[in-house]
């Protein structure tokens, strides 16, 4: 019963995304021609309010609701499966204008051939997957 | 209450975001919705035959929830939350997507173009979406997050694998912004 915690957090994530703007393809446009501050401003006050957060959380050793230490484990080192992810990652974003989370909350909103780039997203994991071993990391 | 219907500026969006943030790690989690495609794929049998899906998804359970709380989310906002979903981007980029022929700029929350019910079973649109979707996938998984494991989660706990990927990010978003999609769309 306690994982219902996440569905509200989940539509709370899903009401920012639509009404910040950010799940709009044209604001990711505007963004990558530097015409706007909009999606800069988003992304960089998340992050500098993160910052501080997670600074706290470790400095005061914060515990979590069900009272275990909060642990935010590093990520492993590696320049290329960041970098040449990453890119092939911009690719995808610039052409669909969604990343992960927003076209979840487009396919609520209404837009249903959004589903065409959240079932071939499941398929390009899924490439991933088997590739993997191939490719550099 | 007016505020509400209208778009909501970047510093709220900013802020709630980094609630979202906190609420997960509160609850023990962490922020990431790109893992829930690879939860996908495990659901749909990937992990008979390829080991990076072989794992329990009912651990990825809490996740999935956060996906269809987004699907809600956008639901509620779209429908109750919202009087005009037009989007009023920069006059500059309305007159450039109007070149491409994406004439719905400053009308509509996503170009008619593209997502249009009439438009998207087009062969070359299609193509596109789907070419789109592939490479978040790919890229998502290959990079270890997307947008919200790296640009916010990993860069908010200063990693600086996750600044690689962000500015991997960008350098894919640009050059497909101004180099491929004038000859996409």
């Amino acid at each position: 019963m306690r994982q219902v915690i996440f569905l509200f957090i989940g539509i709370l994530f899903g009401i920012v995304m639509f009404k910040s703007e950010a799940a709009s393809w044209f604001r990711i446009y505007e963004m990558f021609q530097f015409k706007s501050f909009h999606m800069y401003g988003i992304i960089g006050s998340a992050l500098a309010l993160g910052v501080v957060m997670i600074q706290l959380i470790k400095r005061y050793q914060l515990k979590s609701a069900f009272g275990e230490p909060i642990v935010i484990p590093d990520k492993t080192k590696s320049f290329y499966r960041y970098s040449l992810g990453g890119i092939i990652f911009g690719l995808g974003w610039g052409l669909s204008g969604a990343c992960p989370g927003p076209i979840f909350t487009l396919l609520g909103a209404g837009f249903l051939p959004i589903a065409v780039v959240l079932v071939f997203a499941v398929v390009g994991t899924w490439i991933y997957g088997l590739l993997m071993d191939k490719l550099p990391h | 209450m007016e505020w509400i219907f209208n778009p909501w500026p970047w510093y709220v969006g900013g802020l709630l975001l980094a609630l979202i943030l906190f609420l997960l790690l509160f609850f023990g989690k962490s922020f990431g919705m790109s893992s829930n495609l690879r939860t996908l794929c495990t659901i749909c049998g990937a992990g008979k035959n390829t080991e990076f899906f072989k794992f329990d998804w009912k651990t990825q359970q809490w996740n999935l929830l956060v996906a269809a709380g987004a699907i809600i989310g956008g639901w509620i906002a779209a429908n109750f939350l919202s009087t005009d979903p037009s989007v009023l981007i920069h006059e500059d980029t309305i007159a450039k997507l109007n070149q491409l022929n994406i004439k719905s700029a400053g009308t509509a929350y996503l170009p008619e173009e593209l997502f249009g019910l009439d438009n998207f079973l087009k062969p070359k649109i299609f193509a596109s979406l789907a070419f789109g979707g592939l490479l978040v996938g790919f890229g998502a998984r290959y990079a270890g997050g997307c947008t919200s494991g790296h640009a916010i989660s990993g860069l908010s706990n200063l990693q600086l694998v996750s600044l690689y990927a962000v500015i991997g990010f960008f350098i894919g978003g640009l050059f497909m912004n101004h180099f491929l999609l004038p000859y996409i769309l």
